[in-house]
């Protein structure tokens, strides 16, 4: 009962792409770095995303996407996140992107994406100096 | 009332799940709304759910929401996994059998961490069920941690405990039978196309026939269920019997609020001032200058741990330690 | 038995490693190895040196043998490719049935021996392109059918009376079969001639790449229904590609890639004969599908090592009689996981290594990753490149001369072995557990590989297994790579498509053949000709899948850790 945030973040498989390989290696670098992490499970619309992310209360949504729907899907995600207040939530990505698709993804809103070969210590150092749990 | 109060009563979803957050991570302002709450809490039915791990908890809490939504009832669920030691993070993933809810506005799910609180459920559970409450839910559904420990705490926040089990689990039951058996007031055999099940339902029943309180005349008998919950098998009568135990404790009560039975409200104020106690009294006195000094007493062998107990502990016990 | 040395040999030998350890203890004393442990990338440790005295034990004529002769260690065909050489099948598939057609034809034209089809994700899963399931989805990651008439389109102008088709397809395999096969009749062409694979392997979509419609135990029942069907109707196809490929790819070790492909092979085995068919009547027209991952030796030793488990799991386990029944015939694919982004010409290089190993592992067919295949689906120059490193390896290298150049070697010899006796401890655990079903419901190989590929990627991180141009040997500046787009209207096309045929058939006649598959589903009748009656309709696939998914339910992601 300590009074201090800690941080919580949502893993998220938007789409039909069911590649977990990446999400499941940064769910558990992100458990081990200290991070409470919520899985939302594969085949998950932005929809459903953001209405879960929104339950949990959740500091960031990391997106995981490698089957190039990416350019609908994140942005999508989001555009609902705003819709629905939460646009204090960041949200970053990761997976397979052309680099002409990351400056798009980012002009939509997307914080910060990682294409693979990122060693997981930057994933997780990146998330600890840009997301910071919400003020009491 | 507050205007966090005033959301929370009107099912605001970011509000309650903004406010669980900052009780979930001990924020100073949260009693005050919790204090503007409590006249609204005591409506809903909270249902505990607890058991090993595999035995298939999250999956049947999926089917349970499916078949209240079904009969226009709302349900929110309370998901706890262990918080590792090693990191103090935690992979949060019983949400994941209950995403397909995730778009209705019936059902609220929230994944919780133990961070090292004991007894199967957080520290922060008991306000959390508070909230779902005064946010309308009629159905609350508590998840414990299920890795094996003696998970009892459930007991004292839910009205109706269920003991999820698997056929084969003989020597388990053997095992667990001093303290998890006796807090089931409903017992489901999930997964119960594998084989023996007949012999897991026998077991439980004579474990339980062997405690002569479960049969003294107008008790709960704990009923026995066969459930397949990944093919919605027996869901639907599991759910009749947590009705009809719904119904046997406000009978029991005569109709009063069963929150306000003498029981709960005792286990409820106890619950209260232990974690009190513990986050202002104890979390003080290990941070005081006393204790470092007891400390380096026991070090230097000036004196036994035991009057150094003692020691410490005179400012709070004060005159009523003799 | 005898063994293949003798007494007085291993005496020599013993000596002889005496002497040199002397030696070594100097020359190590005042330069230290490279590093503590030397192993593969799955982390399997390997030793200074490996002499006749690491397969003593070793029986020739029953643990290697002859090249189309059981065990098969050697090879499947007794003159491999001094016969034939192995088709060369390159993965393709991109954006409508149009597109994709051209890229066929280019493939042929340019030698390529077999066609593979490469679908998107929609209709990998059972969606039509309308559905809001699919939305940004449509040919992304390969080409998008929705009806028969995408299926027409696909294959115009091709002979498919001559040449083999490869659909990786596994959800709605019984869907696009009926396709394919209805495509070939409405062109005069017999079912009887058609030469093909469908992947159609369920198990380890459940393992390793989820893609899944229907909970295991109906999955398993629709394969079987395709594999009795297949074997009395179709019988040069081969109605499943019982594949290892993706449990690598989701992170597997390679012992783990050939225990679980096999007890996915043993399981299917198991299911077919539950159906009252008799193993002979189908285990020939079974083939595999593996990886051929970085680590050289580790990759020739796991082929070689499959195909005597196999024939030994066939002959002593199921007790076929036909000795096709023992042979494991497989198809192979570079490992699309090995690839980076980073310095993405090097990928070529990986590419060659692996298939190189494909090749000494005695493969029957390859596809060989483009360069750009992390990024995208290949352009046509990088597709080209690929197919090239194949008739490279083929017709210059001279590594095709020789059957099984490796065998004999002390170190593959070993490793086989020792990869063996790995991988038969796992299926032995997955019998245990009462078989690979229980396994899956119980998240064994799931979680398995989870825990390896967490493992790989810290050794990674760590720097302790190289991976160049990302962490070693990195460049400060990259200079980006064309990669190919996918037309963004292509969706808005495809739907248009799609509602056209809607418009044009007969729904009365889409209503009862829909129906029949529900009565064959709920039956136990076998569904593969009601499938095809509605295909022929024009029913979609979404509209063929929902019957499926309303009958047997539909699966989710269990989301074990």
């Amino acid at each position: 009962m300590a009074n201090k945030r800690v941080l919580r973040v949502m893993v998220a498989k938007p789409g039909l792409d069911g590649h977990d390989r990446g999400a499941r290696i940064i769910a558990r670098a992100f458990r081990d770095a200290g991070f409470e992490v919520i899985y939302t499970g594969l085949h998950q619309s932005p929809e459903e995303i953001v209405e879960a992310a929104i339950q949990e209360d959740v500091d960031m949504i990391g997106l995981s996407s490698l089957a190039g729907a990416h350019n609908y899907l994140f942005p999508r995600t989001v555009e609902l996140l705003r819709e629905k207040g939460g646009d204090d939530i960041v949200v970053c990505g990761g997976g397979i992107f052309p680099d002409n698709d990351i400056s798009e993804l980012k002009a939509s809103g997307i914080k910060e994406v990682f294409t693979p070969g990122t060693p997981l210590t930057e994933i997780i150092e990146w998330v600890q100096e840009n997301v910071k749990p919400r003020g009491g | 009332m507050t205007s966090v109060a005033e959301k929370v009563k009107a099912g605001d979803v970011r509000t309650v799940a903004r406010l669980i957050r900052d009780i979930d991570d001990g924020m100073p302002g949260v009693k005050k709304t919790l204090k503007e709450l409590y006249p609204y809490t005591g409506r809903a039915h909270v249902i505990g759910i607890t058991g090993s791990p595999g035995v298939g908890k999250s999956t049947l809490v999926d089917q349970m929401i499916n078949h209240l939504r079904k009969k226009g009832k709302t349900v929110g669920t309370l998901a706890i996994d262990p918080t590792s030691p090693f990191s103090g993070g935690a992979i949060l993933g019983d949400r994941v059998r209950m995403q397909r809810h995730a778009m209705d506005q019936g059902v609220y799910i929230r994944s919780m961490a133990t961070r090292g609180h004991f007894g199967g459920l957080t520290h922060s559970t008991r306000s959390a069920i508070d909230v779902l409450d005064a946010m309308g839910k009629d159905y609350i559904i508590v998840e414990t941690v299920g890795v094996g420990q003696d998970e009892v705490d459930v007991v004292k926040a839910a009205h109706t405990t269920i003991i999820v089990l698997v056929p084969g689990m003989g020597d388990d039951i053997q095992a667990i039978k001093a303290g998890i058996l006796e807090i089931g007031d409903i017992f489901v055999i999930n997964k119960s196309e594998r084989e023996g099940t007949d012999k897991t339902l026998s077991d439980i029943r004579a474990m339980i026939e062997m405690d002569p309180d479960k049969y003294a005349k107008g008790k709960w008998k704990p009923p026995i269920l066969k459930t397949e919950a990944v093919f919605d098998k027996g869901v639907s009568e599991f759910l009749e019997e947590i009705d009809k135990h719904w119904e046997y404790l406000k009978e029991s009560c005569d109709g009063k609020a069963l929150r306000k039975t003498r029981k709960k409200v005792r286990d409820e104020l106890a619950e209260l001032i232990k974690n009190r106690f513990i986050k202002d009294i104890l979390n003080n006195l290990i941070k005081s200058k006393e204790f470092d000094k007891a400390v380096d007493s026991i070090l230097n062998g000036t004196i036994d741990p035991y009057t150094a107990c003692d020691n410490v502990m005179l400012p709070i016990l004060g005159t009523r330690k003799k | 038995m005898t063994l293949t040395f003798n007494r007085k040999m291993f005496d020599d030998i013993k000596r002889g490693e005496i002497k040199w350890s002397k030696k070594l203890e100097k020359v190590l004393n005042s330069r230290p190895e490279r590093l503590d442990r030397f192993s593969t990338v799955s982390d399997q440790e390997i030793k200074r040196i490996y002499t006749p005295a690491d397969i003593k034990e070793h029986d020739y004529m029953k643990e290697i043998g002859f090249p189309g002769e059981y065990p098969f260690t050697r090879g499947v065909q007794p003159s491999m490719y001094r016969g034939r050489l192995w088709t060369m099948r390159m993965f393709a598939g991109l954006g409508s049935a149009h597109d994709t057609n051209k890229r066929f034809h280019l493939l042929v034209k340019e030698g390529q021996t077999g066609l593979s089809t490469a679908f998107d994700m929609p209709t990998l899963m059972g969606y039509d392109s309308d559905s809001p399931r699919a939305r940004g989805e449509c040919g992304k990651c390969g080409v998008a059918i929705d009806t028969l008439k995408d299926m027409e389109d696909l294959f115009d102008g091709l002979s498919i009376d001559k040449i083999t088709t490869s659909m990786t397809i596994n959800p709605p395999a019984p869907v696009i079969w009926a396709m394919y096969i209805a495509m070939a009749e409405n062109r005069g062409i017999d079912r009887k001639r058609l030469g093909g694979t469908i992947q159609n392997d369920m198990l380890k979509e459940f393992i390793a790449q989820k893609t899944f419609m229907c909970p295991p135990r109906p999955s398993v029942r629709l394969i079987t229904d395709t594999v009795e069907f297949g074997a009395k109707d179709i019988p040069r196809w081969n109605a499943i590609s019982i594949s290892g490929y993706h449990i690598r790819e989701a992170g597997s070790t390679a012992v783990q890639e050939l225990a679980f492909t096999l007890a996915d092979g043993i399981a299917y085995t198991e299911a077919a004969i539950g159906r009252g068919l008799d193993v002979d009547d189908f285990a020939p027209r079974f083939s595999f599908f593996f990886n051929s991952h970085l680590d050289f030796f580790e990759e020739v030793a796991k082929f070689r090592a499959a195909r005597r488990m196999w024939s030994k799991i066939m002959k002593d386990r199921f007790k076929a009689k036909d000795p096709r029944s023992w042979w494991m015939r497989f198809h192979t694919q570079t490992a699309g996981c090995s690839l980076t982004a980073q310095q993405p010409y090097n990928n070529v290089v990986r590419t060659t290594l692996q298939a190189l190993a494909a090749v000494m592992g005695g493969t029957q067919s390859l596809h060989t990753n483009s360069l750009d295949e992390v990024l995208a689906i290949p352009t046509e120059e990088a597709a080209t490149i690929a197919l090239r490193t194949q008739q490279i390896i083929a017709e210059e290298s001279g590594v095709a001369n020789t059957i099984d150049p490796l065998g004999g070697s002390y170190f593959v010899e070993s490793l086989t072995n020792r990869m063996e006796n790995e991988a038969f401890e796992i299926i032995h655990k997955i019998d245990d557990m009462g078989g690979m079903l229980n396994a899956i419901e119980n998240s064994y190989p799931q979680l398995a590989i989870a825990d390896a590929a967490y493992l790989y990627q810290k050794q990674v991180d760590k720097t302790e297994k190289t991976v160049v141009g990302v962490n070693k040997y990195v460049l400060e500046e990259e200079n980006p790579i064309e990669v190919l787009e996918i037309d963004k209207e292509l969706e808005n096309l495809q739907i248009e498509k799609t509602n056209r045929v809607k418009n044009e058939r007969d729904d009365s006649r889409v209503k009862d053949a829909l129906e029949k598959v529900g009565e064959a589903c709920s039956s136990n009748q076998n569904t593969m000709e009601a499938i095809l009656d509605a295909v022929k309709s024009y029913a979609t696939l979404q509209e063929v899948c929902d019957v499926f998914r309303e009958v047997f339910g539909e699966y989710r992601d269990p989301g074990i850790y």
